[in-house]
């Protein structure tokens, strides 16, 4: 159990224990969710990590004299994280990309993969290439070259570009028909191949990349340091050994190892023009922020509408089903109240994320909604539970005169809630609707789980590609506010109608 | 259009010699405490009926338990043709009593949200079914015979107590019932509109219903109410004409009833 024991030495000489004379440990980053064969939980042992980023970062602790120590950072994070020395490298199978090296130190490229279109068998005929899949919904995981090949490929061939969080679901999602394709590296592909059944790769890479490691951007002598240390490695065959036993080994990987051992020098200029020839492949060499924010602010405004038109259509829903609940439990038999009780309490106890992933993922054998229907679902029946409970303090806050008076005068109960109670509950829940729906326009990035591209996934995407967060930060948050300012405006002035009407 | 001060039934007097409001031996319990125990008394059409007593005498709670806002243990109650029975009342849709029997409560629960005019439309619009246009000007004329018409688009909370109670009759009077019961009508009024209120409510009588009104005001009773009744310790203890029953007081209760009213 090399890591386990690795774990005890470091944590027994992290910083603040003293023992100066040993070093530090090599702290290196990566996902295991859903990382195989990269960085994933051991199925036997799910504390410990394993997969050939594993046995390549301890070989490099090995090399250094240092203890390994694994740290769990979200893939999409993994850049920021490096930015900010949270670690001292990541490695998992990150793919090397312009944005990364003007931003970040970047290790010499450990692996060649190529970038690969798998369908469903029977489409292997049709689909041949991205130029086949024209109005075909093709998955990826988000914030990978390969989605940047998509993209340009959906202004090119009119594709429709789908973005996941994760490689394990776009393939999933392939096999029960939500997608029609999916573009990713070839060490994903094939193992995807051969746990479902029923999938077929098209042999012809889309474009070629290389994994690479990457590191703080002022890290750049113990970069140079573990580049030496995978020379030696691609040198004596300890790497191939690591590759063979992940099965991700062919004969790309001679040929790349052979141009990078040749030249010893700093940047292996194979490594270079790779890369550009798969940036080239996207069409966006590596511009100023202002030029990118450029190029990203329409995708950004159109991800905007998205989270605008889910809010409004997921708030109808809740304030729709919210009064539903609400009348019931006020109005309702004992059957109809312990129900309805039960859903708000169900609703409210467990967490959104948990119920988006079951709506979409866990009903898929029995319904297969869209992403967005499901996401639409999933917001408007959480919102619902909280909207019910609003409107029923809201109903029962008008007074039991106006109910007597109103039944005296004759009016059903149907008729006294719809002309003096509903009314008068109405005005004490605007205040609170508003704010939940405040709060619906920003709940509404928890949808980019189920592929949705919403404001907040984008703008994540976007400061991916271009390795900062202040730019798509900012333009983010004056996109939220843009929405939120103007319905605080509406609901003050409908609040101030309404409490003085006389003065209108 | 004729605002309907009188009852528009000539069906409700051609209907029969039955009372508006007929009450035998009512008993009402709220847990251990008896609040009326066996009261028995009717109201007749032209009839304005006061009901005294002191705070806790079970006054409102006999106005409730006529219209049926709360349940009662025993006796009986005929409201027109509507006889009331104990125990909870699962009301028929929709419920004849409510033609029967209008409402003004002493703090008047006009709906907040609706203008004076639209208070007293709601109902003839509604449950009566009528053309809003017909509703609005006999509301309107309504209004103006009750003194308020100037305030018919103003909202609740913008009408002075006065304004508001007449609102509040004007609403109960839109639906047209034989019998109209007033809680506390007097308490928010100064001596002037308690003077104009009584005329008002004894034309009401006059011009052929029946009225049942609780009050504390010796003076308002005295002046315009055609029976009294001394409600005590949830009994009648003392009834007759009022002049002679606030004179010559003959039952304790009554005594102390009165002192207490001298200022």
């Amino acid at each position: 159990m090399p890591l386990a024991a690795s774990l005890v030495v470091a944590l027994s000489l992290a910083p603040g224990h003293g023992e100066a004379q040993q070093p530090p440990a090599f702290r290196w980053a990566g996902d295991s969710e859903g990382g195989a064969p990269y960085v994933e939980a051991d199925p036997q042992h799910p504390e410990r990590v394993q997969g050939l980023d594993v046995e390549i970062a301890e070989l490099i602790a090995k090399e250094l004299g240092r203890a390994s120590l694994f740290v769990q950072i979200a893939f999409t994070s993994l850049d920021q994280s490096a930015a900010r020395g949270d670690f001292d490298i990541a490695l998992d199978g990150i793919e090397d990309t312009p944005a990364r090296r003007a931003s970040l130190a970047v290790t010499l490229p450990y692996y060649e993969f190529r970038e690969v279109l798998t369908m469903r068998a029977a489409d292997a005929t049709r689909f041949r290439s991205l130029a086949d899949l024209r109005g075909r919904r093709v998955a990826t995981l988000g914030g990978t070259t390969a989605y940047e090949l998509l993209l340009a490929a959906e202004r090119e061939h009119g594709v429709d570009a789908i973005s996941y969080d994760d490689d394990v679901h776009p393939y999933e999602d392939l096999l029960n028909g939500r997608v029609d394709a999916v573009l990713l590296d070839n060490v994903i592909a094939e193992r995807s191949m051969r746990r479902m059944p029923g999938l077929a790769t098209q042999p012809d890479a889309v474009a070629v990349g290389h994994y690479v490691g990457i590191l703080g951007p002022t890290r750049t002598e113990l970069r140079d340091r573990i580049d030496g240390i995978l020379r030696g490695a691609m040198a004596d065959g300890r790497l191939e050994a690591i590759l063979r036993r992940w099965l991700v080994w062919n004969d790309d990987q001679p040929n790349l190892y052979a141009r990078l051992t040749q030249s010893s020098g700093e940047a292996a200029p194979g490594t270079a023009d790779e890369s550009t020839a798969v940036a080239g492949a996207t069409g966006t060499p590596r511009p100023s922020g202002w030029t990118t924010a450029r190029q990203y602010f329409p995708s950004l405004l159109s991800a905007a509408a998205m989270t605008l038109v889910l809010s409004c259509l997921s708030m109808a829903l809740a304030v729709g089903l919210g009064s539903v609940i609400a009348i019931g439990r006020v109005y309702g038999n004992r059957v109809v109240r312990v129900l309805f009780t039960a859903y708000v309490e169900v609703t409210r106890g467990t967490p959104i994320l948990l119920q988006l992933f079951v709506i979409y993922y866990g009903l898929a054998s029995v319904v297969r909604l869209p992403a967005f229907v499901a996401a639409l679902i999933g917001l408007g029946l959480n919102y619902a539970a909280y909207e019910s409970e609003i409107y029923r303090g809201a109903l029962e806050a008008v007074p039991r005169g106006q109910l007597e008076a109103a039944r005296v005068l004759g009016l059903s109960d149907w008729q006294t809630l719809r002309h003096v109670r509903a009314p008068q509950a109405f005005r004490f829940a605007l205040a609170p609707t508003t704010n939940d729906f405040v709060a619906m326009l920003k709940d509404s990035s928890l949808v980019s789980v189920l592929t949705v591209m919403e404001l907040t996934k984008q703008t994540q995407i976007f400061a991916t590609n271009l390795g900062s967060w202040v730019l798509p930060g900012a333009l983010c948050a004056a996109l939220y506010l843009a929405m939120s300012l103007p319905l605080a405006q509406v609901a003050r002035r409908l609040e101030a109608r309404w409490s003085a009407p006389g003065a209108a | 259009m004729n605002a309907p001060l009188e009852p528009s039934g000539s069906a409700s007097l051609g209907r029969s010699p039955s009372m508006p409001l007929e009450i035998d031996s009512l008993r009402v319990r709220r847990g251990a405490r008896d609040i009326l125990r066996g009261v028995s008394f009717s109201v007749a059409t032209r009839r304005l009926v006061a009901l005294m007593g002191l705070s806790g005498s079970g006054k409102s709670t006999l106005l409730r338990a006529v219209a049926a806002l709360e349940p009662f243990d025993g006796g009986d109650i005929r409201v027109g043709d509507v006889e009331l029975k104990p125990g909870l009342r699962r009301p028929p849709s929709p419920d004849p009593l409510r033609e029967q029997v209008g409402m003004v409560f002493q703090f008047h629960c006009l709906f907040e949200h609706l203008s004076a005019l639209d208070n007293v439309c709601l109902a003839p619009c509604h449950v009566r079914r009528e053309p809003m246009s017909d509703a609005r000007a006999r509301a309107a004329a309504l209004l103006d015979r009750l003194g308020v018409g100037q305030r018919a688009g103003a909202l609740p909370r913008e009408l002075s107590g006065g304004e508001a109670q007449r609102v509040a009759i004007a609403r109960a009077l839109a639906m047209d019932p034989p019998l109209l019961l007033l809680d506390e009508p007097t308490a928010s009024l100064d001596p002037a509109r308690r003077r104009a209120l009584g005329e008002s409510l004894a034309e009401l009588a006059a011009s052929g219903r029946a009225l049942l009104v609780t009050s504390h005001d010796d003076d308002f009773v005295r002046d315009f109410a055609s029976e009294v009744l001394i409600l005590a310790d949830g009994e009648v203890v003392e009834r007759g004409e009022p002049r002679e029953v606030l004179s010559s007081p003959q039952h304790d209760e009554t005594k102390t009833l009165l002192r207490g009213l001298v200022r």
